[in-house]
């Protein structure tokens, strides 16, 4: 699940970059409105943390700016201006959540795996596929009940494969939503992580589409 | 006294009674001289007359001088026996007399006016001889009935006034009230306030002398709520821009408490170091703040800016930037300051740690002084990047974070040092170096700085 996470204190900002990361989002940070514009037309991200007040300007320009091109990208704003009015200002002006500085890390992370759990229309939190269950919340999976011993590059493939099973996912889209920008990509690591995957849960789990990239396929065992 | 009613009253009162009480004196001097010169008239035509009356031979001396009769008796009204006549001989002895006259002489007197004693009564008498019989005619009137008609004018006066007296203290006491009422109004219409409302007084219908009063309330009104205003915001912002960093140090804190890497422990607590910094430096500038703005201006004091300044770079290079360097113009320790020292210190202080934060590792703040006739500025320069020009009229606004941000800015330190210097009726002046870099500028009036040389010669 990739992040963009907006916001000026520098503190601040590592501090979720960081925390997220852990929690298995993986984060690309800016400071301002300008930066946050151009992360958000190059970039393809499952959902945007939003300061409110930015050095050039108002976080609310920018959520204006990405609903009037008709983006759905769930937004979580994050601000010291908690009063019920900015809430409402916030929450009218097209966010989908908003939290009061200072906050919880944990709190964040779980409201930003709803956010992103509720923007693709699924009602569970935990994701099943053909036994194997996986819980963004715990960064745990299970395969046929038994817990599986997984890294969080290996989970983060696992994860974005089983949003949409079925669907193909390019190897660049899964470079995407494993590492920010702002960290180097390997080559063929998608390939390492998708080999590690196979391994641990079973050959034929994740099929190769030959040029294109690859899916989840129904499989009978 | 306190009550305007009760003191507008009294001098109404006392004046009025003033007035009252000359009036009355006046009246009576004049209508005693008056009474005077006309009865003092009456008396001289009557002893003429009556002398002429002897010398037309109507009355005889002779014949009279033996029957000792009087002139006819006549029913006395009040005024009646105002006059009473006496003919006597040369010789002494009585001619005649008119009715209520005394038996002794009016007068010894032998011609003109005298004043004479009888009985306890005094008498005004004019007397005129007449030679060619050899009678002197003596009319007198009684000073008594003179003084009961001035008496009864004066009482014709202050009668009516006794009873008028009360009636028009009861007139001046309603109509001062009357004339109090806008007052009163207005009393009334500040008491029913909440301490909170401060909107302006009605002026409209107010008496003129009220309206001042209003208009000069209703401009105090203004400035309170202004005050209050920016009290309000900024306590705001000091809430809003203190979440910030606490939001900060809980992630990061929440952040080495969740990672089992202790690159990324080590990395938080950094953080979390850097973020108790900038808070604790938030907070100091917010006292900073709140003590300029609470404190009575000290009297100014006369200090040298190069002196000031060395002190303040000595303790900032020691605690932050140990690389850079703090150059500071030797005309700067030439001069003498006449400002208040701590407000002063404290905008040099954030200008020198401002030029600091923004100057490169290693990078040279210079310190300089400008002299002309009117203005002297103290300049501090630095090699940063300056501000954008579209935010340099933003960046004194308190909390105002241009694009070009340091790690440990709270966006307060222009708007303090402009705060102080403003207090210290100096200001603040930034200019962006055509080569790069920022000017502050701490602008005071010339004739506030003195050069020692002067001092020197003068001496």
């Amino acid at each position: 699940m990739r992040i963009l996470v907006v916001e000026d204190d520098e503190v601040l900002m590592n501090g979720l970059q960081v925390g997220l990361g852990i929690s298995g989002f993986t984060v690309d940070a800016v400071t301002t409105c300008d930066g946050a514009e151009a992360a958000l037309t190059a970039n393809r991200f499952d959902a945007l943390v939003l300061d409110l007040m930015l050095p050039d300007g108002s976080g609310l320009d920018v959520l204006a700016n990405l609903r009037s091109r008709g983006a759905t990208l769930p937004v979580l704003l994050l601000t010291a201006r908690d009063a019920v009015s900015d809430r409402i200002v916030g929450l009218d002006a097209g966010a989908d959540d908003y939290l009061g500085k200072p906050f919880d890390l944990h709190e964040v992370a779980a409201r930003l795996r709803a956010l992103i759990r509720r923007s693709a229309g699924r009602a569970s939190a935990i994701l099943t596929w053909q036994g194997i269950s996986l819980d963004p919340s715990r960064l745990a999976v299970t395969c046929g009940g038994a817990p599986i011993r997984i890294s969080r590059r290996e989970f983060s493939v696992l994860h974005a494969l089983m949003e949409r099973p079925g669907t193909i996912l390019s190897k660049s889209q899964l470079e995407e939503k494993l590492y920010g920008w702002q960290e180097g990509v390997e080559s063929n690591t998608v390939e390492v992580h998708i080999h590690h995957l196979r391994g641990k849960l079973g050959n034929r789990l994740i099929e190769t589409v030959r040029g294109v990239g690859y899916r989840l396929c129904e499989y009978r065992p | 006294m306190t009550s305007i009613r009760a003191r507008l009253f009294l001098i109404l009162i006392v004046t009025t009674g003033l007035v009252w009480l000359s009036a009355v004196a006046w009246t009576y001097f004049s209508t005693r001289a008056e009474v005077e010169r006309v009865l003092d008239a009456r008396l001289t035509e009557a002893a003429r007359m009556v002398s002429s009356l002897i010398t037309s031979q109507e009355i005889n001396v002779a014949q009279l001088g033996a029957r000792q009769t009087a002139i006819a008796a006549t029913p006395h009204a009040p005024y009646d026996r105002q006059l009473s006549c006496q003919i006597w001989s040369f010789d002494g002895s009585l001619v005649g007399r008119s009715d209520g006259a005394p038996a002794g002489p009016l007068s010894d007197h032998n011609a003109g006016f005298s004043e004479t004693r009888i009985d306890g009564q005094i008498w005004r008498v004019y007397a005129v001889e007449n030679p060619e019989l050899g009678a002197r005619i003596l009319v007198g009137d009684n000073l008594r009935i003179r003084d009961r008609l001035v008496g009864d004018v004066i009482k014709g006066l202050v009668l009516p006034a006794s009873l008028i007296m009360p009636i028009l203290a009861g007139l001046i006491w309603a109509s001062v009230g009357g004339g109090l009422a806008p007052l009163n109004r207005m009393a009334t219409a500040l008491k029913g306030r909440s301490a909170s409302d401060l909107s302006p007084l009605a002026n409209n219908a107010s008496a003129a002398e009220i309206r001042p009063v209003i208009s000069a309330l209703n401009d105090l009104f203004t400035r309170v709520a202004d005050a209050r205003e920016r009290e309000r915001n900024f306590t705001a912002f000091a809430a809003h821009e203190l979440r910030t960093p606490l939001a900060g140090l809980k992630t990061q804190a929440q952040v080495a408490l969740a990672s089992n890497d202790s690159t990324i422990r080590d990395k938080a607590l950094t953080h979390i170091v850097l973020g108790v910094d900038q808070t604790s430096r938030l907070v100091r500038q917010l006292l900073d703040v709140a003590e300029i703005e609470a404190r009575e201006p000290d009297p100014a004091a006369e200090i040298s800016p190069g002196e000031a300044l060395s002190t303040i770079a000595d303790d900032l290079l020691a605690h932050q930037k140990p690389g850079s360097r703090i150059v500071i113009d030797h005309r700067l320790f030439e001069v003498r300051l006449s400002i208040q020292s701590e407000l002063f210190m404290l905008a040099a202080r954030n200008l020198l740690e401002n030029a600091l934060a923004y100057s490169p590792i290693g990078g040279i703040v210079r310190c300089g002084l400008v002299m002309n006739r009117a203005q002297t500025c103290i300049s501090i320069d630095d090699e940063g990047p300056g501000i954008p020009a579209d935010e340099l009229s933003r960046v004194s606004e308190r909390f105002f974070r241009g694009r070009h941000k340091t790690a440990v800015g709270s966006g307060l330190g222009l708007s303090i040092a402009e705060l102080a210097l403003g207090r210290a009726d100096a200001s603040l002046r930034l200019v962006n170096k055509p080569e790069g870099g920022l000017r502050a500028e701490i602008v005071i009036g010339s004739d506030r700085v003195r050069k020692m040389g002067d001092a020197q010669s003068s001496n």
